[in-house]
């Protein structure tokens, strides 16, 4: 079983420019695992020295938020897409 | 590295960061990777998605990136990067800054004083997320380019608001 994992932009350099890719797993957690797995460096931009997901990086499984589910044990099947997408935050301190 | 913008382009900004004044200002940098760089040919506006502190904080929710990714592709362009101000602040990162970026892309900085843009500078982070390296900010017209048939856009996922 493989579900589709959409990609945003600044991730791209590390995924061969790809857009999507079709991930093994049965829940979130183990999709990006798969991901990380096969991209290693992404790991330190998705999670913090916890190894916890850092609170910038927001997946989605269709359009629900991951966070408003069962975070990453939320399960997956291959009808669903799970999408990546960032929200931007910055200030001068 | 250098990140190129049409004089246009970068004018957009430090008007968007002045008429912001003194809350920052942020959006997105939309255009195409070049060899040696990127070259920024449109700037999209973003509300600040944050209610507090204003003054010294942006933030570009989910759903508004997700969004802007969606009118990149319809242009056949690419979210190289994004931009925000310093209200009466050098155009240098912040540990705020660090701690929130995103690799690859292109952290423009518009410093404005009392309203008036002053500085602005572009940064990258590095792969091993311990700082910025600064990238050269070019503005001149972009070259031109031969017609080519736009790129399919990436699905727009629907989203519902989240946050950082």
């Amino acid at each position: 079983m493989a579900t589709r994992v959409l990609i945003p932009t600044p991730l791209r350099a590390y995924t061969e420019r790809k857009e999507a890719l079709l991930l093994e797993g049965k829940t979130v957690g183990e999709l990006l695992s798969a991901l990380t797995a096969t991209y290693a460096p992404l790991k330190r931009h998705l999670y913090d020295d916890a190894g916890t997901l850092r609170s910038f990086v927001n997946v989605y499984v269709n359009d629900e938020d991951i966070r408003y589910l069962q975070k990453e044990q939320t399960r997956v099947t291959d009808a669903d897409t799970v999408s990546i997408i960032p929200s931007i935050a910055g200030g001068r301190s | 590295m250098a990140l190129t913008l049409a004089p246009a382009v970068l004018h957009r900004i430090r008007l968007h960061a002045s008429e912001a004044y003194p809350e920052e200002c942020c959006g997105l940098l939309l255009g195409n990777e070049r060899e040696g760089g990127k070259e920024v040919l449109d700037v999209l506006r973003m509300g600040n998605a944050r209610e507090e502190s204003r003054t010294r904080r942006f933030l570009i929710a989910p759903e508004d990136y997700a969004r802007g990714e969606a009118v990149a592709a319809a242009q056949g362009l690419g979210v190289m990067g994004f931009y925000h101000s310093h209200p009466d602040h050098p155009a240098r990162p912040s540990a705020f800054d660090l701690e929130h970026a995103w690799p690859w892309c292109s952290y423009l900085i518009a410093s404005v004083e009392n309203r008036v843009p002053t500085a602005v500078k572009s940064w990258v982070l590095k792969d091993d997320r311990s700082g910025f390296d600064e990238e050269i900010v070019e503005s001149r017209e972009p070259a031109p380019v031969a017609p080519q048939a736009p790129p399919q856009p990436a699905p727009a996922p629907r989203v519902r608001a989240g946050g950082a």
